[in-house]
């Protein structure tokens, strides 16, 4: 009896806490500032260890860690280079050395299939699964890591499994509610109030500290939010700081309620499967939303898939006909604190948020960035293009051409056969290749 | 929750591999790394499709050429030893290993072993010899018994090369050409020696070497 009544009043005691501490404040919008102190001792733990390392390592043996620096120093000259070639130069048996290089050179490293997954840190965060490179080091480091363990595991994770599991419920419940009401200004009031309050409650269950910068360039009512996609807690992340309209494909499960939820309060555009491959329908019906100019903003992901927050890849042009404004936003995570990106080929969505709970903090910042439009005689592509390097300079992110679609798919034969005809072209000159009629 | 491939790079075979490649402690242990990321299944080893999911060695002409080179006779998966074995053939020569071992193997970064990598890229059926046999498959097998004039039997690595942009008289001629220049005891057929020999001014140390980080 004595057991089970103690274990009312600890949970009793517990929740309280939370919605004294936590739910309040975020209605309101308002920070008691315990995250900042999280944060700052969580920091000067980080820079103490980083110390110890480097100390510890310095005696043992001079194994420097390079991860910031590649293997190996690429050759970057051009095919002309390469091969010592002028135009129209003959075929020698040596041109086989410049491909072979360029070969193997990828094999060791390539630009490519390195963004499908985590980024390596330069300095240990005592996080055992980022523990790549970096070796036993003193025991007072190995103590600070249990520590470090004991305090994710058990006093981190229950508070934010609570806090995710009252968010969730409260939206669904609260976006319901909302629902039965007819179309008017207070249905929109409450269902933004919903909508930020739940968002707000969901990011500090993951410890998030989101620095907005710019926010004189929020997208406004009637454009189209563009942003580079590390997982799925982006959305969090926006969502937390103004409503958007969701555009995606119908889940089944608990992202499946959630969705049905959401588009009670406020309309969203979710597709079916099969609909999503029509690209034609789903521009239409994105053009009609967009045309009142009274709707909320469209939220798109346009590499279409996950990166791993140290590059941007190819935008796809689908997002960038639909006409409308474009408000590109930037959005970049501190490897540090944890790690946000989302390997989808490793880690199924449960597993990705359990890790993502019991790391130290997310930690991002995001950035707003103007405004921007089709200019004339730029087609979608060019303007898709455009708007990538802003998003890539503004992050500090490098730029990629390669399609994110390469994580899963096979690289397209159009560029093996522009490579052929670079190197026809040099060993016989422009006039005499082979027309394609032939 | 996911997990790391569990088979970790064990000190002895960091040593034989350091040995037999002459790469560095550091370097072998990033190659590494590169080595479990590349392996998807987690298996210890490296198939043909793992090397085809890289992009730009995808678009490479020379691409399966380049990637058969890592797999030994008929088999279909290398491990990391393999590996090491091919890579180390791009090493940079230093200068401080010409004179080392010399009653030792030959390191397998030498000129001679960098010029036997090519070799090997262009000789499809392993005899040594760069013939015409090893030429444009099916036009080559309906032609009557009439000498051809010994073509090169790269015309096929050729093709590969150029893709669709060349005709075949006009490759024939290249290929033709090439065979001439470099046949000295008129077999018709490309030699490793006679390969050497048109080679000899190349500067194949820089050509094939790749500039590793420590």
């Amino acid at each position: 009896m004595d057991g089970t009544e103690l274990a009312g009043q600890i949970l009793y005691t517990w929740l309280t806490l939370v919605f004294g501490l936590i739910l309040l404040p975020s209605a309101f919008g308002v920070s008691l500032g315990i995250s900042e102190i999280y944060m700052k001792i969580l920091v000067k733990t980080l820079e103490w260890a980083t110390l110890r390392i480097e100390t510890g390592v310095a005696k043992q043996s001079a194994l420097k860690n390079s991860a910031s620096v590649g293997i190996i120093q690429r050759d970057e000259s051009p095919m002309e280079k390469g091969l010592s070639g002028l135009r129209g130069r003959d075929f020698e048996l040596s041109d086989v050395f410049y491909f072979s290089k360029k070969g193997l050179e990828a094999i060791v490293e390539d630009e490519v299939t390195q963004r499908f997954s985590s980024e390596e840190l330069v300095s240990w965060n005592l996080l055992t699964r980022t523990n790549v490179n970096f070796q036993y080091v003193s025991p007072r480091l190995t103590a600070v890591w249990v520590l470090g363990v004991i305090v994710r595991y058990c006093v981190l994770l229950p508070l934010r499994l609570t806090l995710a599991f009252i968010g969730i419920s409260l939206f669904v419940i609260g976006t319901t509610l909302v629902g039965q009401l007819p179309r008017n200004r207070l249905k929109n009031l409450l269902s933004e109030l919903v909508h930020l309050t739940c968002c707000r409650i969901c990011v500090r269950a993951l410890s998030g500290t989101i620095h907005y910068h710019n926010r004189q360039y929020r997208p406004q009512k009637g454009g189209i939010c563009v942003a580079n996609h590390t997982s799925p807690i982006d959305v969090l992340i926006l969502t937390t700081d103004g409503c958007y309209t969701m555009v995606g494909q119908v889940h089944g499960g608990l992202m499946g309620i959630i969705q049905r939820a959401m588009v009670k309060a406020c309309p969203h555009v979710w597709f079916e499967r099969s609909e999503m491959k029509d690209r034609h329908l789903v521009i239409k019906r994105l053009k009609e939303h967009i045309a009142h100019k009274k709707e909320l903003p469209i939220l798109i992901f346009p590499e279409g898939t996950c990166i791993n927050n140290t590059s941007v890849m190819m935008f796809k042009k689908g997002s960038f006909e639909i006409g409308g404004t474009i408000h590109p936003v930037a959005i970049k995570y501190n490897p540090q604190f944890g790690d946000a990106f989302w390997n989808s080929s490793k880690y199924n969505i449960v597993s990705y948020l359990l890790r993502v709970m019991t790391s130290w903090a997310i930690v991002c910042d995001v950035w707003y960035m103007p405004p921007m439009t089709r200019e004339e005689g730029e087609d979608a592509v060019q303007f898709a293009n455009r708007v990538k390097s802003a998003i890539a300079v503004q992050g500090g992110l490098t730029e990629l051409p390669w399609d994110g679609g390469l994580k899963r798919a096979k690289v397209k034969d159009a560029f093996k056969e522009e490579q052929q005809k670079n190197y026809s072209k040099m060993i016989v000159g422009n006039g005499s290749l082979k027309s394609e009629l032939d | 929750m996911g997990s790391r491939a569990s088979t970790l790079l064990r000190d002895e075979e960091l040593e034989e591999i350091k040995k037999e490649t002459g790469f560095s402690h550091s370097q072998i242990t990033r190659l590494y790394s590169r080595f479990t990321s590349l392996d998807k299944g987690e298996n210890g080893t490296l198939s043909r499709e793992d090397f085809q999911r890289i992009p730009e060695l995808a678009i490479n002409p020379l691409g399966d050429r380049i990637i058969n080179a890592f797999f030994p006779e008929g088999e279909d998966q290398v491990n990391f030893r393999g590996f090491m074995r091919t890579l180390a053939h791009f090493r940079p020569i230093e200068d401080n290993e010409k004179s080392k071992d010399v009653n030792g193997p030959e390191p397998l970064n030498s000129r001679s072993n960098k010029l036997h990598f090519a070799f090997r890229l262009y000789d499809l059926d392993k005899d040594d010899k760069i013939s015409r046999d090893e030429l444009l498959q099916g036009k080559a097998q309906l032609l009557p018994v009439e000498d051809r004039g010994g073509r090169l039997g790269q015309c096929k690595v050729l093709r590969m090369m150029v893709g669709v942009n060349i005709s075949d008289e006009q490759l024939g001629s290249i290929a033709d050409r090439t065979i001439q220049e470099a046949d000295q005891d008129g077999d018709s057929a490309i030699s490793f020696t006679e390969f050497v020999k048109v080679l000899e001014k190349v500067d194949v140390e820089q050509k094939m070497s790749i500039r590793f980080l420590h």
